[in-house]
């Protein structure tokens, strides 16, 4: 997302892009220049408010000792170095197993979720790129996922996964026999696979949403030449639509990556505030690791570490994907 | 600007094959099932007397009644928080709206020493985890609350920021993309005809892009009304949005699933409807900038 966007602001900013030309009246060049930042001031004002400032903050907090007796005043706590981070990684110790198997967890999920999201959103999209009768309908019914807010949708699901009265093992259990007894669902191992259900049933279409638009921009020409040449429907899609798709997939799949990865809303409407171990996210394990004990200070260190992760894992992606893209287009 | 119906009709002289043909039947019906199998659960749970949704699931009711429907404004207070949450992705949405049209205006428009780390940070803090500001932003406005009186923390004025500054990024973005499709042309006319750079914008700029400023308006409003976690930390009894509210039903000794699912469908109505009435502007707000 962070280098599409980027891309048109460096091709406009040649070097000396200061507005030149003929002179103008010096109220008249201050204005012109002071402009665009009074018209930014809004936006930059609430961005240091609430996203900046409050992460320096949280750097600043992840290395004190910040217990509840020090909230009213968070300036007093005492520094305790690198203590936050040493318990957060000691992976021994049951602060950091703890946070290590909860880590473990979530990236086998965000795995498994987007590339369900992914797959799923690619094969609508290319089979709804044709015409057919329907098919406007569909659509709109395949973006109420995406439309619901996510508590009515989780809330929903949470009671179609209920033991006694849900409507899951009421098809698993009573109607096809497949079990020997109801399964319990937000409890226990399989707590895992319907968290996954229900990320993968909110978070596909908006992968279908992406790739439908990409499919858009592929020029209808060269579906006419490979047919021309005699290529079949399945050899079009393989040949023509998923590597046209290519540049589209790269964003696509970071940013779900990101989302998925930094869920809270899905789990914590799933389970509360005590996720069971197999399906203990990152994100509720922090909230819980500091809301529910109130120590801060370890709190703020476990999201510098995972915003740490993110970067790097963000860096490394668009490198090695963009050299991928390079090497290609040669 | 991206044209908004997404119908792409791909001119292949053959037909496509039987099990292209096949393969999409199968697929799309499950996918449907799939799709539609929680709004089927959600629709008719709601009208479900209470009997049907405490005992073993049913297909199909025993017998239809509204009365969760009715139930649901007294169990919990929900027409509270119905309001608050009114007022909040409401207020929150004009807000955002306002604020990114005058930011993507002048990333658009104006070539400016910090222009493009204005738009890197911007958007890199989407990809940021919410529990990094949580802890730092209850510190935060708890203690902006002590020193100046201004109760940031608890009241709607607090979650209305949060959320404002949450849409932002993704917003100005999305006009970025509309802004530059508008031709430079027409408001460089405009300031020829002795419109100021706000004139241009508001009667030239703005206009040509509705499509894209409904969008934003739509993103705005879903992500205030959809957030979880910063409303279950910064809300009290009087401020509680729908998304915290809404857990209220489950909290009790007798789970009433069938007002859970009435209270569920009635809370995303507006913003369903919403959606699905403005899809076709939204649709091509988000992708506008993805796929460019």
């Amino acid at each position: 997302m962070t280098t599409t966007a980027a891309e048109p602001a460096v091709r406009k900013n040649s070097p000396g892009a200061a507005p030149s030309g003929t002179p103008r009246r010096r109220t008249g060049r201050i204005r012109r220049i002071g402009l665009p930042y009074l018209l930014l001031l809004p936006a930059l004002v609430l961005e240091l408010l609430v996203h900046l400032v409050p992460m320096v903050i949280g750097i600043v907090m992840s290395f004190k000792q910040l217990t509840q007796f020090y909230i009213r005043d968070w300036g007093t706590a005492p520094w305790s170095g690198l203590d936050n981070y040493k318990v957060s990684v000691d992976f021994d110790a049951p602060v950091g197993e703890a946070l290590l198997h909860s880590f473990l967890v979530t990236v086998g999920f965000t795995l498994l979720s987007v590339g369900l999201c992914w797959l799923i959103g690619t094969a609508a999209a290319v089979f709804m790129q044709d015409t057919f009768r329907g098919r406007g309908l569909l659509r709109t019914l395949f973006l109420v996922p995406y439309a619901l807010p996510v508590y009515t949708a989780v809330i929903t699901w949470v009671f179609m996964f209920q033991h006694d009265n849900g409507l899951v093992n009421h098809v698993l259990h009573d109607q096809l026999h497949l079990t020997d007894e109801p399964s319990f669902w937000l409890i226990g191992d399989n707590s895992f696979w319907a968290l996954l259900t229900v990320s993968v049933w909110k978070g596909w279409p908006f992968a279908f949403l992406i790739v439908m638009a990409g499919l858009q921009n592929i020029p209808g020409e060269l579906y006419e030449a490979a047919a021309l040449d005699g290529a079949g429907m399945w050899q079009q899609i393989r040949r023509i639509t998923l590597p046209s798709l290519r540049p589209v997939n790269q964003v696509l799949v970071l940013v779900l990556f990101l989302w998925t990865f930094n869920d809270f809303n899905t789990p914590y409407v799933m389970f509360g505030k005590a996720a069971p171990q197999a399906a203990d996210l990152i994100s509720v394990h922090i909230y819980q690791a500091s809301f529910v004990t109130w120590n801060f200070g370890t709190g703020s260190a476990m999201s510098v570490l995972l915003l740490l992760f993110l970067l790097l894992v963000t860096g490394v992606y668009l490198a090695v994907t963009s050299r991928g893209r390079r090497t290609a287009d040669a | 600007m991206p044209d908004p119906s997404l119908a792409v009709r791909r001119s292949s002289p053959l037909a496509p094959p039987r099990s292209f043909l096949w393969a999409r039947r199968v697929f799309l019906t499950l996918l449907t099932g799939f799709v539609l199998l929680p709004v089927y659960v959600m629709v008719s749970s709601s009208l479900k007397p209470l009997a049907d949704v405490s005992g073993t699931f049913r297909w199909l009711p025993s017998g239809l009644t509204i009365r969760p429907y009715i139930d649901i404004w007294s169990t919990v207070p929900l027409a509270k928080y119905f309001v608050n949450s009114l007022i909040v992705a409401g207020a929150a949405t004009v807000c955002s709206v306002v604020i990114a049209v005058f930011a993507a205006y002048a990333v658009s428009r104006y070539d400016f020493r910090g222009k493009r780390v204005f738009t890197v940070t911007v958007l890199s803090t989407q990809m940021f985890p919410g529990i990094l500001f949580l802890l730092p932003l209850f510190l935060l406005y708890v203690n902006i609350g002590n020193a100046t009186g201004i109760a940031l923390f608890g009241s709607r004025g607090g979650l209305i920021l949060t959320y404002l500054t949450f849409s932002l990024p993704f917003s100005i973005w999305m006009l970025i993309g509309y802004f530059d499709s508008v031709p430079r042309d027409l408001d460089e006319a405009a300031l020829v005809d002795g419109c100021g750079p706000l004139g241009a914008l508001f009667r030239v700029v703005v206009p040509a892009a509705v499509p894209g400023i409904v969008a934003v308006a739509v993103y705005a409003f879903m992500t205030a009304w959809g957030e979880v976690l910063f409303a279950s930390v910064m809300t009290n009894d009087t401020t509680r949005t729908l998304a915290v509210g809404l857990q209220g039903y489950s909290t009790l000794n007798d789970v009433y699933w069938n007002q859970i699912m009435a209270a569920s469908l009635v809370v995303s109505v507006p913003v369903v409807a919403g959606f699905l009435l403005l899809q076709r502007y939204l649709v091509a707000g988000l992708t506008a900038g993805a796929v460019k």
